[in-house]
């Protein structure tokens, strides 16, 4: 692994303006993400983990503290948000190639691009559906091929498989491993589950109760790729007591 | 065949003929003067009249064009004024005191003085039809654009999205369905405009075509000028909500 980090984040808080002194939802949040390395949070609920994202994709300015993004300073960003967040007015096609078009692309090249997308997360036949005729974890896999459609370079993902089935979640870790290999991206997603932060990440970070704080920041030395037996193995379990733990 | 008859209305068609049928009685038997309650075979044959020199034809047009034009006016700058409102809280308090107090204003009692300003001609009737539309869609404009959500704005942000890319392709889009609500209001109010702008002065215009028919005791001809100011509105307000179902397909059917 290189040893110059893409992102570093320094002493970060953020605070909610409210009536009594203000809601602080992070505090003094300080870690670096190096390039092509698989980043995932864990936290119980309110500790600040969809803050952090949101900071990340400079939706929202830290109250204090500094994102520095090293090599470039505004790197493609694909963002997949907690709820699904279609356009319901655009069809499943083109609610996935938003990005592209925002970027200039033409047309015939846009459809390509989205039909490989389609096919990646499973949606074949449901290309001019409706966003209102989706079911959740369909709307879900609609949002997960929107953030990747123009290849960005950093992939922001706040519970992306929430809303899947058991069998279709586990494709998706299987495709996002793969994705994140070939295309070689940075991916900082926040999740629930212990299992999808092992089967995923190079590392795990832990947030506390609000306000979050770094509370745990584990290597995951499983070897790759990692087949679903590998839940079975000593390792694996010891790892996962450990995150277990400190969640609480 | 079954399913074209399947699809003709047919209680209201025989809803129709019994209302006619019992105007007529009551014209025929109630005694009342023809220049108080004509029978629809008066009624008819002005119709025909009208429709035969083609007054009828000619007046709608002029009054139709009023409508038009006041809309198209209306809604650009309603829709404009609307967007920089629904944008700036600051713009908002510093306009809403002039908005309300036109608001106050029924646009019936200025009509005199905005004849008397812009003249007997079209311009004062497109004007009174713009600001009456003015209203309803301004306050739709600037519902609908607050009521754009922040999650998508995130999204666009995230993919870093210009200002007018925004604007393009979530702002419009999403605020289109209370627009367009707006619109269907303003589309029927504003044939009342038009009409009430020809009513004050005019020499052209069903309201004209109206008032003339008054002045000489020729009652069928104001109904015959009525009944065109009725297919008019219907058809306005049928052309809104076809624009409104072809743009909305993709929301659940009502
Ligand atoms: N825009 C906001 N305004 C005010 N308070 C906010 C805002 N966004 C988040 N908060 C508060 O900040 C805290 C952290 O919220 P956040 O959404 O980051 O939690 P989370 O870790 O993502 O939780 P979950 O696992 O339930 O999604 C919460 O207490 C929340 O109420
Ligand atoms: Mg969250």
């Amino acid at each position: 692994m290189p040893h110059t980090p893409i992102l570093s984040v320094n002493n970060l808080s953020v605070v909610f303006p409210d009536n009594n002194g203000g809601l602080r939802a992070l505090d003094d949040i300080s870690f670096e993400v190096h390039p092509r390395e698989f980043i995932c949070f864990l936290g119980p609920s309110g500790s600040g983990k969809t803050t952090l994202l949101r900071i990340l994709a400079s939706l929202l300015p830290p109250t204090s503290g500094q994102v520095n993004f090293i090599r470039n300073e505004h790197p493609e960003i694909g963002m997949v948000f907690q709820q699904a967040n279609l356009m319901p007015w655009r069809s499943v096609m083109e609610n996935i190639k938003l990005p592209l078009e925002l970027q200039g692309m033409d047309a015939a090249s846009e459809r390509v691009k989205a039909q490989e997308l389609v096919d990646l997360v499973g949606l074949n036949g449901f290309e001019e559906s409706w966003p209102r005729e989706l079911s959740g974890g369909m709307a879900q896999r609609v949002a997960i091929a929107r953030a990747l459609i123009h290849d960005p370079d950093l992939l922001l993902l706040d519970e992306p498989f929430g809303s899947l089935d058991a069998i279709t979640r586990e494709r998706m870790w299987t495709e996002l491993s793969r994705i994140w290999q070939v295309r070689q991206k940075t991916v900082i997603m926040v999740t629930h589950s212990i299992n999808e932060s092992l089967f995923l990440a190079d590392r795990v970070l832990v947030l506390t109760q609000r306000p979050g704080k770094i509370k745990l920041d584990v290597e995951v030395d499983l070897p790759r790729p990692r087949k679903d037996d590998i839940r079975y193995t000593p390792h694996f379990g010891k790892l996962a007591r450990k995150l277990r733990e400190a969640i609480e | 065949m079954k399913n074209i008859l399947n699809r003709i209305p047919w209680l209201g068609l025989m809803s129709i003929l019994a209302g006619l049928l019992a105007w007529w009685l009551v014209a025929r038997y109630s005694g009342l003067p023809r220049f108080i309650l004509p029978s629809p075979l008066d009624v008819r044959t002005s119709l025909i009249k009208a429709l035969g020199n083609g007054t009828l034809l000619y007046h709608t047009c002029i009054t139709l064009m009023e409508i038009v034009l006041g809309m198209l006016a209306g809604v650009a700058f309603a829709t404009v004024v609307g967007y920089m409102l629904a944008k700036s809280r600051t713009l908002e308090k510093i306009l809403s005191p002039y908005l309300v107090a036109s608001q106050a204003i029924p646009i019936v009692a200025i009509a005199p003085l905005l004849v008397i300003w812009l003249g007997g001609g079209i311009l004062s009737k497109v004007l009174i039809c713009a600001l009456i539309v003015f209203f309803p869609v301004l306050v739709n404009t600037v519902v609908g654009v607050r009521a754009v959500p922040a999650a998508l704005y995130d999204l666009m942000n995230s993919v870093r999205a210009t200002k007018l890319q925004i604007l393009l392709k979530l702002e419009i889009p999403a605020s289109m369905p209370i627009l367009l609500g707006g619109l269907r209001i303003g589309v029927t109010l504003s044939v009342i405009g038009a009409v009430v702008g020809e009513l004050v002065n005019a020499k052209q215009g069903l309201g004209y075509l109206l008032q003339l028919g008054d002045f000489q005791y020729d009652t069928s001809m104001v109904y015959v000028a009525v009944f065109a100011l009725i297919l008019l509105a219907l058809g306005l307000y049928g052309i809104v909500a076809w624009v409104e179902r072809k743009v909305l397909v993709w929301q659940e059917k009502k």
